[in-house]
């Protein structure tokens, strides 16, 4: 194998519903070596991991009929494999969804996010959203039947607010973003994933999964 | 057409449309015609539901005009789930659009399955900020559809019949047209345009992208899981089910199939391990038995 192929990451991307190709596409433009998950087995190997935005409720029910769900909290949990949710990823990656829908999920982020927050499809909307992480010009940022962040615990960073709600985070492990960064061409967000995980693989970095760079700001 | 939010976003842009519909990919999306449907969708794993007051299989048997449903209906299903729902408008009939999307259904699909309500015009699609979905049969009508402002494309299929091989002709027919706008040198692709009866656009786009410019679910005629991964090996992005599953003998179990299905449509052995003891499907209709005023799929122009 070449270095450079070794130097790319392997990136799941969660492939039971949803935008999982635009990830893929979105990985392999920043130097990452995407591979799609649709099974426990498919996990293994992986470098880093991204749950893309789809149905939520989708999500966890299909990945929990396999058992791919425990195997998702096994990896992004107990072994605290670097992981970014977008919209419904997001939302599986939460401790809990504010309505208590009683819906499967992932967890083991400490946040609790409000589902279809900003309304049905007719509210969804894009705008120029302020996030630091991705250095200092605006990202436009696509929210689709978004969720926000109702509250979040103190080892969360909470990264861009958004008409006052918090709708990007980090933790030590995770990346969450209520918005879309793949459906642009903007790969921002993606580079500061895959920089992360490749440092943490090389043990070259901080342990973090994505360096340092937005303002600490807590949500409610 | 785009508006400003109370937030200084913009909402109904082109990318707010097509986003929702690159959300449902690898989804199933279910006919339902109840809150009770609706739940034992969702609990199924459906992406979506589409709110109606009759199946397209009921509405085939009754014969009569077949309408936008009642806004109760509407309004019971969301209130039923937390997935999006669509509903569906006549052809033409933009003010059953306006009604829907007063209602604030997620997405309107401009359907065949209902007696269309204009004979040379469809719905101006790029006027409203919810999403539309559309039927085609072939690649130029695909594109006539996108031209006029639909989010998504659905293959029209049979609705109603339980047969697949509709579904199967439509989705052939506009892979086959995508091939031919790919391989076509650049100067040809005026008369393919012409031929097509598609925007020069819209057909120089496919050629660059090598794909239709928004997502393609099959629709019409899938009622097991074999015949949702055979769309999904096809090309679809995902499957609408309308009578499939409320006209088979055990929908909780034939919905969940069919969901396991399209994720895992590459791999034969969970195919056939969710086909197992799911009892009777929907019964079928022959195409040919319907005769020529029979077909759905002929409405649309």
């Amino acid at each position: 194998m070449s270095p450079a192929a070794l130097s790319r990451p392997r990136v799941g991307v969660l492939a039971v519903q949803g935008a999982f190709a635009e990830h893929a596409v979105a990985l392999a433009d920043v130097g990452a070596a995407p591979a799609e998950v649709r099974t426990a087995r498919d996990l293994d190997g992986l470098d880093g991991l991204v749950i893309p935005g789809g149905e939520s409720t989708t999500l966890g029910l299909v990945a929990g009929r396999s058992g791919l769900l425990g195997a998702l909290r096994e990896a992004t949990v107990d072994r605290g494999l670097p992981v970014l949710g977008t919209c419904a990823g997001m939302i599986v990656l939460a401790r809990a969804t504010a309505c208590g829908e009683h819906q499967p999920l992932i967890g083991g982020m400490d946040i609790v996010v409000r589902r279809n927050a900003f309304g049905r499809q007719v509210a969804s909307f894009e705008a120029d959203l302020d996030l630091p992480l991705a250095g200092p010009d605006p990202l436009r940022a696509v929210f689709i039947r978004a969720p926000w962040i109702e509250t979040a615990g103190p080892d969360v960073e909470v990264l861009a607010t958004w008409d006052g709600h918090a709708v990007a985070a980090r933790d030590r492990t995770r990346l969450v973003m209520a918005f879309h960064p793949e459906l642009t061409r903007d790969r921002r967000v993606h580079q500061v994933f895959v920089d992360g995980v490749r440092d943490r693989r090389e043990g070259t970095g901080p342990a973090e999964v994505t360096r340092s760079g937005g303002a600490r700001v807590r949500a409610q | 057409m785009a508006d400003e939010a109370g937030h200084n976003g913009r909402t109904g842009t082109e990318r707010v449309k097509q986003g929702l519909a690159q959300m449902l990919k690898g989804g199933v999306i279910m006919d339902v015609t109840d809150a009770e449907q609706a739940r034992v969708a969702e609990a199924a794993g459906a992406c979506a539901v589409m709110a109606l007051e009759r199946v397209p299989a009921d509405i085939r048997r009754e014969g009569g005009v077949a309408r936008m449903a009642d806004p109760d209906v509407v309004t019971r299903i969301q209130e039923a789930v937390t997935i999006p729902v669509m509903a569906k408008c006549r052809i033409g009939h933009f003010v059953e659009a306006q009604v829907l999307q007063a209602l604030e259904v997620d997405f309107i699909d401009e359907s065949e399955v209902l007696t269309p309500a204009d004979e040379a015009h469809h719905v101006d699609k790029r006027l409203f900020t919810v999403p539309f979905v559309c039927g085609a049969t072939d690649l130029g009508e695909a594109l006539r559809r996108v031209g006029e402002g639909a989010a998504m494309i659905r293959t029209k299929g049979e609705a109603g019949t339980g047969n697949v091989v509709e579904a199967v002709r439509h989705m052939r027919s506009i892979t086959a047209g995508i091939a031919r706008v790919r391989s076509a040198a650049p100067e040809e692709r005026f008369a393919i345009a012409k031929e097509m009866r598609a925007p020069l656009d819209l057909v120089e786009q496919v050629a660059e992208l090598g794909r239709l410019p928004v997502v393609n679910f099959s629709a019409g005629g899938i009622a097991t899981p074999a015949d949702a991964a055979l769309m999904m090996q096809l090309g679809a992005d995902g499957v609408f089910v309308g009578s499939g599953i409320f006209k088979s003998e055990d929908p909780p179990a034939r919905a969940r199939a069919i969901v396991e299905s399209v994720t895992h449509f590459a791999d034969p052995e969970v195919v056939a391990r969710v086909s197992r003891g799911l009892r009777e499907a929907m019964p079928g209709l022959e195409i040919a038995a319907l005769g020529e005023d029979g077909l759905l799929q002929a409405r649309g122009w």
